[in-house]
């Protein structure tokens, strides 16, 4: 980390830059799995950059995040490697997790990154853990939590919540309200209005946020790390946004309306970002183009990485069980 | 170390196996359901609190998928938490933050991470009318989770030992105790020792017939040896300490000198560690067995409550001699 906080327009040309980065991998992972090129199946994130790279841009390399299993766009904002990425869902030997986790599964320890995670919810417990690893060693650092609205209603997050606020673990849990858990809609699954309430009951403040725009995730994120690091416990942020894509790629969404995600659309991250910045005169229209055509040509080589990888020995796949052979 | 040794109950050894570690690495702390300053349900943590403060020896809510999914993501990030399960029936609460979290975490994520937890939770309770939920003998289930190790708690002796090494290891550790052991006592060697997981211990040999015995089947089974040493019958204890991985080869050794073997084992029969034991075993000693191998267990029952009913479900050592005596030619 560079000493001090970067001038606010450097910093938010670098979100809009790493937010383009995330929706062109996203865009990309999305053909490749039309083409039949990935095994297995993916969750992509697009539309709900700004929540993951708003609230990683406000912590530190040092700190911890846990995702979930919508989560290229957390792992890029944490500042993974997407060749390494693009080749785990290749399902090759050179990917994150030589092939064993794809995309559900993606972890990279000594960067603070726990993990992508297939079941809902199982974020938070987790985030605890990294909370009490750190309150036990008297550090400053923290752990931001990604989950969805969908995770509201899993046990296991109230319980992580409960125990975060406890013992005032500094810990931030970052709800992505991108609207539905699953196929179904969030009002079907949860009996109040929003989920700024679920920060009272765990004695923690909660803030509803902007998911479109990653200023306003940025500062919240902030805010709430800030009191983490200052040993004053845990905080809810409660991220409105949207996922443009189904649940998974192939999802038919028959349970939305075009006109509904088209009014999302108009509040696109990038574009709204776009548009603020370019009126300000923070930068030109050529200026986005050429981030953009970085980031693809940045996601071409990741895939050709990945293409050339070799894919795993079968052998490896009895490796790395135990840490500790008896 | 004065080399000496000291009567030492279960429920003391444990207690220093925990005091040992916990002085040795800062990284160790012990967290649960009342372990603090009440000491633990079972008494089982009395004084850490007081010794090692806050920070190292806490209480958390009542929340069992919290307490091993936190003790999953510490150990990730740096710490070797010990957490106590108050009954073996609640990990089916935590059963996710093993079978699909801690346990997978090494080799999901490619084989760099490491998750050193001990969860500490209690088989049994019948003998003391605990009831349905809070008897049952849960390690078979975690035998078939890859990526954690299962160990138990038979003596007093090895408890200790087998304790301290499962905090130490790398991996994640279920560690079951047993409600009715804490009380027994035993001579131990003064102060610290560990003895390594997956090697079985042979408690007594014999010629005539092998039990394969677990926790307080164990007793059991050394008390029914005793007693059949009487009648000219020459029984071999083996108590396999750490279920998984399991020691066959200790096993099959004795299987194949004997030619007849019991297992005894509180868990469900049906599909339950002691079947697994007796495949490994008819397995590798067909040949030299007299007839297939006896697992003695509970029935596909519910532990019940009342003394007469919970007498009639969980094997006692009547049982064991039954299917001793059971076997053919002795």
């Amino acid at each position: 980390m560079p000493d001090g906080p970067p001038r606010d327009g450097d910093r938010v040309i670098e979100q809009l830059r790493e937010m383009i980065l995330v929706r062109e991998f996203e865009t990309r992972v999305s053909e490749l799995f039309e083409n039949n090129e990935l095994p297995g199946f993916v969750h992509l994130y697009i539309g709900q950059e700004a929540v993951g790279v708003g609230a990683c841009s406000a912590i530190r390399d040092e700190d911890y995040i846990t995702s979930t299993h919508r989560g290229h766009g957390h792992a890029i904002a944490k500042g993974l490697d997407i060749d390494r990425m693009m080749a785990e869902l290749f399902g090759k030997a050179s990917g994150y997790c030589g092939g064993k986790s794809g995309s559900m599964h993606i972890a990279d320890i000594d960067r603070g990154m726990l993990g992508a995670n297939g079941i809902v919810g199982a974020g938070p417990p987790l985030a605890a853990g990294a909370g009490q690893s750190i309150r036990r060693r008297g550090e400053d650092r923290v752990c931001l939590s990604f989950f969805g609205e969908g995770a509201m209603a899993e046990g296991q997050v109230h319980e992580a919540m409960n125990l975060a606020g406890v013992r005032d673990l500094p810990v931030v849990f970052v709800c992505e309200n991108n609207g539905y858990g699953e196929m179904t809609p969030a009002e079907e699954q949860h009996n109040v209005e929003g989920f700024l309430a679920r920060g009272d009951v765990y004695g923690m403040p909660s803030e509803d946020v902007d998911g479109m725009d990653v200023r306003d995730v940025y500062d919240a994120t902030s805010r709430a790390v800030e009191r983490a690091r200052d040993g004053e416990g845990p905080s809810l942020l409660v991220c409105e946004t949207y996922r443009y894509r189904g649940h998974y790629e192939g999802d038919p969404t028959t349970y939305r309306t075009d006109e509904e995600v088209e009014r999302w659309q108009e509040r696109d991250p990038i574009e709204t970002l776009t548009a603020d910045l370019v009126e300000a005169g923070e930068l030109v229209e050529a200026d986005v183009e050429s981030m953009r055509a970085d980031a693809r040509e940045r996601v071409d080589e990741a895939v050709a990485f990945a293409r050339e990888s070799d894919m795993p020995d079968p052998e490896t796949a009895f490796d790395g069980v135990y840490a500790e052979e008896l | 170390m004065s080399g000496g040794e000291s009567e030492t109950s279960m429920r003391d050894a444990i207690n220093d196996a925990l005091r040992e570690e916990l002085q040795r690495d800062e990284s160790v702390y012990v967290v649960g359901e009342d372990v603090a300053e009440a000491g633990g349900s079972f008494g089982i943590t009395r004084g850490l609190h007081e010794e090692f403060g806050e920070e190292r020896v806490f209480d958390t809510p009542i929340s069992e998928q919290a307490i091993v999914g936190s003790s999953a993501g510490a150990a990730l990030t740096g710490s070797r938490p010990v957490a106590e399960i108050m009954y073996a029936d609640f990990m089916a609460l935590a059963a996710e933050q093993v079978m699909n979290q801690a346990g997978l975490f090494r080799y999901m994520f490619g084989g760099d991470a490491t998750v050193p937890m001990t969860v500490r939770t209690v088989n049994g309770g019948s003998g003391f009318n605990a009831a349905a939920q809070h008897s049952k003998s849960l390690h078979g289930l975690f035998m078939g989770m890859p990526g954690v190790r299962v160990v138990l708690g038979s003596t007093v002796h090895d408890t200790k030992g087998l304790l301290k090494s499962a905090i130490r290891s790398d991996d994640p550790v279920l560690f079951f105790e047993h409600m009715e052991l804490y009380n027994r006592t035993a001579e131990v060697p003064d102060g610290s020792y560990t003895l390594p997981l997956g090697e079985a211990a042979v408690e007594r040999e014999g010629e005539d017939v092998t039990v394969v015995a677990t926790q307080l089947m164990l007793h059991h089974s050394l008390d029914v040896a005793a007693s059949l040493a009487e009648d000219g019958i020459s029984v071999e204890v083996v108590s396999p300490r750490t279920m998984k991985p399991l020691d066959v080869e200790t096993l099959v050794e004795s299987a194949r000198r004997t030619g007849r073997v019991v297992v005894a084992d509180e868990s469900t029969v049906q599909a339950g560690p002691g079947s697994y034991v007796a495949r490994r075993i008819e397995e590798e000693a067909f040949y030299h067995l007299e007839a297939p191998v006896s697992v003695v267990g509970v029935d596909d029952t519910p532990v019940p409550f009342s003394p007469p009913l919970a007498d009639a479900v969980v094997p006692g050592p009547d049982d064991i001699e039954d299917a001793i005596r059971s076997l053919p030619r002795l």
